[in-house]
């Protein structure tokens, strides 16, 4: 799978994936959307990466490895929990601020924490299986 | 409202992450593993102390009132098992420093021991039964790598049967909170022990009961579905076997006591004598299978099973006095059976088998192995002054209390088989000449294997010497078991 065409196309579908699923990751407090699904969606355009390219290019692409994404993913899903416990409140109480006009909460942060886990969690597994891929070609 | 209760759960939760973040490298592992679990060991002592002071403690995650919500609750019990579990932990990932191999400290196993242990934790505090499962599943899932960790073809035959037994044992889990939530419309334990108490049909809910006591009885080898136990548990490190054995079995017993304390307590014609058979063909099968085996391992893995039985005798009993010694033998239990198996591990690693036959001759030049091991399996078999013969003395006298002669009678002739056992180790293992050559036969054990098990074997002797405050304490637990008044009152509030 490494046609000129689809490696030509992957460079500019990540970005939008990437663009799209945090669209979707707003969205999904009130419509459908939310953490898990773009968090998918932003792994799919990295997948497709790798498979036009290889496994390593697509990971040098990346700021931030899959495992350590994971973790920082639940750190801030952990964290949305916390904030409530700053408030006086039983653990996972929603608090809310409103910055410009638009009302930020914890269950947004939430979100964010699950859109990474995901991100981290597909790339682990599929950088493993297409590795493999790889070697039986 | 108390978040104190969250921490059991928060700490390795946040531990975990560390450690992912830390990926790699070994001495950062063993640091932050280890600190994470000594940390959450002091968490279970700070809430046994507040429940012992306070009462049950009460927490609603997010505000939403019970029953809507989900609930975590502490009362005697479960703080007592979240410290016992806090303890099994700190001392096994202990010991695994100089057992477990440098790749799996590096990458996987302290995140895992962690995140079983905040598994485990979840089961023991939460109040609501669909949010147990949800634990069992955490608790579930970290084990199964532990089990396979490393991918040896023994291990991965092992971890087969012990997989697909947890699946249909999560399956039925399943299917039981379906059938008990359309019953009776709600799945938080306390709510459930109102409705159910106040309704002319429960006994309607006995095929959910009957689903969530097969499930249960799965995941704690009870007699007939114990077959998955000792074919994987031996294949695993001796660190992780331990770790095991003192918790995974023992959260399924928990839950059969949470259980059929709270709110399962319709039909008790029925299920009290249930719960008895079960638990005296349990005892009797399971130490009547290790009597035949020759490798400690296994030994050791068909006793787990046959002390499971004198717990449940203990729930089947359903008076203060039972359920009392049920939970002071699962303490002891837990204590003792896992310290067995850290010094087998001590014994494979002077000898290099697991086979008494091949064994043989420690005694002469390893008298401290020879000690540590005889305080463990001494309080298994129930020889004053450890810890075992309290607990046996507590179920004994509980059975005669209530007329059950058949039961305590097994519980009896048991313990003697269990003496037996224990005593066939110690011919074979310690006490016989050894055949082999003895020039190298002075190797030195590493400091972090003999601490742990020290440790433990004092506690051994702790809990059988100065016995009366813990047996009181256990009384203490029981009463709220039995009278869940109280439960009730501080999850639903006053106005129930």
């Amino acid at each position: 799978m490494t046609t000129q065409i689809l490696r030509i196309s992957s460079k500019y579908l990540k970005p939008a994936f990437v663009v799209l699923s945090l669209v979707i990751l707003y969205r999904g407090h009130n419509e459908p959307g939310g953490g898990f699904i773009s968090g998918l969606l932003a792994a799919s355009g990295y997948v497709f990466y790798m498979l036009a390219w290889n496994v390593e290019t697509a990971l040098k692409k990346m700021w931030i490895q899959p495992v350590p994404l994971m973790a920082i993913g639940l750190l801030l899903a952990l964290a949305s929990g916390i904030i409530g416990v700053a408030a006086g409140e039983p653990f996972m109480s929603g608090q809310w601020i409103t910055v410009l006009n638009i009302t930020l909460g914890t269950p947004l942060l939430f979100d964010v924490g699950v859109y990474f886990t995901v991100i981290g969690v597909m790339l682990t597994i599929m950088s493993v299986i297409l590795e493999k891929v790889d070697q039986w070609d | 409202m108390s978040n104190l209760l969250l921490l059991p759960v928060i700490v390795p939760l946040a531990t975990v992450l560390i450690l992912l973040l830390a990926h790699g490298r070994k001495w950062l592992q063993q640091i932050i593993g280890i600190g994470g679990i000594a940390l959450q060991f002091t968490v279970a002592v700070w809430i046994f102390v507040v429940v012992n002071s306070q009462g049950i403690q009460v927490i609603q995650l997010g505000s939403w009132p019970a029953p809507f919500g989900i609930t975590f609750v502490a009362d005697l019990f479960s703080s007592i098992m979240l410290m016992v579990a806090a303890l099994i932990g700190l001392m096994t990932a202990i010991y695994a420093m100089p057992t477990i191999s440098d790749n799996r400290q590096r990458f996987s196993y302290y995140p895992l021991v962690n995140a079983m242990l905040m598994g485990v934790n979840g089961a023991f505090l939460t109040g609501d039964v669909f949010n147990l499962y949800v634990w069992f599943e955490v608790m579930i899932m970290a084990s199964f790598v532990l089990l396979t960790l490393g991918g040896s073809r023994q291990q991965m035959n092992g971890a087969i049967k012990y997989v697909a037994m947890n699946l249909v044992a999560s399956m039925l889990f399943l299917a039981g909170i379906g059938l008990l939530y359309g019953q009776a419309g709600t799945l938080n334990m306390a709510d459930l022990a109102l409705k159910i108490r106040a309704s002319d049909d429960a006994f309607l809910l006995n095929s959910s009961a009957m689903l969530f006591f097969v499930a249960f009885s799965l995941k704690a080898a009870l007699f007939p579905f114990f077959f998955w136990l000792p074919a994987s548990y031996p294949t695993a490190p001796m660190a992780i076997t331990a770790f095991f054995s003192g918790l995974l079995t023992k959260v399924g017993v928990y839950a059969l006591i949470r259980f059929f304390t709270l709110f399962f307590v319709q039909n008790q014609s029925f299920w009290h004598p249930l719960l008895l058979w079960a638990g005296g063909i349990t005892m009797l099968v399971g130490v009547l299978t290790a009597a035949s085996q020759y490798d400690m391992r296994r030994i050791l893995s068909f006793h787990i099973i046959s002390q499971i039985g004198y717990i449940i005798m203990g729930l089947g009993l359903f008076t203060v006095a039972g359920i009392a010694g049920a939970i002071y033998y699962m303490v002891h239990n837990i204590v003792a059976k896992a310290n067995t198996f850290l010094v087998a591990g001590m014994v494979y690693k002077l000898r290099g088998t697991y086979d008494l036959k091949a064994i043989s001759g420690l005694y002469k030049n390893y008298p401290l192995v020879a000690l540590l091991f005889v305080i463990p399996a001494m309080g298994l078999a129930g020889v004053p002054p450890f810890s075992g013969f309290v607990g046996k003395l507590m179920l004994v006298v509980a059975g005669f209390e209530a007329e059950k002669w058949v039961i305590t009678g097994v519980a009896l002739l048991v313990g003697l088989f269990t003496l037996f056992s224990m005593v066939k180790i110690w011919n074979e293992g310690f006490w016989k000449k050894h055949t082999g050559n003895d020039a190298s036969d002075n190797k030195k054990l590493p400091v972090a294997m003999l601490v742990p098990v020290a440790i433990l074997a004092l506690i051994t002797i702790l809990l059988g010497v100065a016995a009366e405050p813990v047996v009181e304490l256990c009384m203490r637990a029981a009463h709220q078991l039995i009278d869940p008044s109280s439960y009730i009152e501080a999850v639903l509030g006053k106005q129930y």
